[in-house]
């Protein structure tokens, strides 16, 4: 009886336990209370906290290739692409381009703070990371979790998890790195500039929108096409009224059954192994970079762009291009609100909020038809 | 007379005058929610709030009248 004990603990994971499994445990943990306490992105932090956690368990075979459950989620649904298109389907199901199409110069704020990513990609190949590795970091500037898990998922398999987890986290905390960054990129006159007249959009404009961005985006750029693609068909789902079944199905059933998969298996990828190497940490740095540049390239297009408009837009809505919707929105209103209590930006913050996942989207796919 | 229209759509949250108030330029008047976000909506101009158009949990689109003060 004593020797069946001496086998199960044997055959069993205690003793192959490492100090690197234990570390990710602390990180898997960490995740777990930033999700559950403080409720920061919990819909990814929790499932990828999860993931992290039961993948540094050892001898499980969870991500054991053609074996392990973890695996199959990651290989099926991440590494095959299907993913994270889908979950783009359920965001356009969500998503209202109204403020877009009411100001469609807010289409250029949208790719104004996509220049942020490209400061980035150079910072980062500085740093030494290589080409693909440095477009997959860069993206993170787009706050955009599915989109910086394509790009990881294709161009950088091995640093997906630790760019996810770093996109997901300063996404939460786009409220603390935004304003300083707005307050020091603009004088107080312009953040006081008040912006009327959001004209009614028809529905007919609101149904053509997504079949001509669709059409436009693909034919300029082919490799954005599975994420536009599946975007704007739930936009069109949404906007034409007629398949409201779809539409929930989108929003909802598809929506949160991808979104459970894509955070177990993003957790998964992250083994010691992979995560606990230093230029890790360097990642840490590099997104808060990307958010950083990205709030300020937005920023500063709107400035450009006021010097040639009689309007005058109120430039903070250029930060709302940093496409953490609708977060940075409501960021770019408070902002605006302390500065003039008569201004009231968030609907029109709105507008380069969705562009700027149109625009994440579309550098995504250049960076990788150029890299792949 | 004027009108303190509403200057984008959302759900009136909570209002915080009454008919009969003096209200102050840039006083709060009425807290929209919008995407979530609790907005408050200042006056306009100066005076006694006449009558307050909109109920609690009412939505409102860009432009309906909120609060009418003279």
């Amino acid at each position: 009886m004593w020797k069946a004990l001496q086998d199960l603990i044997y055959n069993g994971g205690v003793v192959r336990l490492l100090p690197g499994h234990v570390i990710m445990w602390a990180i898997a943990f960490t995740l777990l209370y930033l999700a559950v306490k403080k409720r920061y992105e919990p819909l990814l932090l929790l499932p990828i906290g999860f993931g992290i956690l039961v993948v540094n368990l050892p001898i499980t075979a969870l991500m054991e290739p053609n074996q392990g459950l973890l695996w199959y989620f990651y290989h099926y649904g991440i590494a095959s692409g299907i993913i994270p298109p889908l979950i783009f389907l359920g965001l356009g199901a969500m998503t209202d381009f109204g403020p877009v199409i009411a100001n469609p110069k807010t289409l250029l704020l949208g790719a104004g703070a996509q220049v942020g990513l490209y400061f980035t990609f150079f910072a980062t190949l500085l740093a030494g990371f290589n080409l693909r590795e440095a477009a997959a970091i860069a993206i993170i500037g787009g706050a955009d979790g599915p989109t910086t898990i394509y790009v990881g998922s294709v161009l950088a398999p091995h640093l997906l998890g630790a760019t996810a987890v770093v996109a997901y986290t300063y996404m939460a905390l786009v409220p603390i790195i935004q304003p300083p960054i707005m307050r020091l990129l603009t004088t107080k006159e312009e953040r006081r500039i008040v912006m009327r007249n959001l004209r009614p959009v028809g529905s007919l404009e609101k149904i053509l929108f997504p079949v001509v961005t669709a059409v436009v985006v693909m034919l300029v750029v082919p490799a954005a096409a599975p994420l536009i693609s599946m975007f704007m068909l739930g936009n069109l789902f949404k906007e034409s009224g007629v398949v409201e079944r779809l539409t929930r199905a989108s929003e909802n059933e598809i929506m949160n059954a991808t979104t459970v998969f894509l955070g177990i298996a993003v957790g998964a990828t992250m083994t010691a192994q992979t995560f606990l190497q230093p230029r890790v940490l360097f990642i840490f740095f590099m997104g808060l970079f990307a958010f950083a540049a990205s709030t300020a390239t937005g920023i500063l297009l709107a400035k450009v762009m006021n010097l040639f408009l009689k309007e005058k837009i109120n430039p903070l809505i250029g930060a709302a291009g940093v496409s953490a919707v609708p977060m940075s929105a409501r960021v770019v209103h408070k902002v605006g609100s302390e500065a003039n209590k008569r201004t009231y930006l968030l609907m029109f913050a709105m507008g380069p909020n969705v562009a700027g996942v149109i625009g994440t989207l579309v550098a995504a796919a250049i960076f990788i038809s150029m890299l792949k | 007379m004027a009108n303190l229209t509403s200057p984008m759509p959302g759900k009136v949250m909570a209002i915080k005058v009454a008919v009969g108030d003096k209200v102050e330029v840039e006083d709060e008047l009425i807290i929209l929610e919008a995407l979530k976000m609790e907005t408050p909506i200042y006056a306009e101009d100066a005076g006694t709030v006449a009558a307050i158009k909109v109920k609690e949990g009412e939505a409102v689109k860009v432009g309906d009248v909120l609060v009418v003060i003279e």
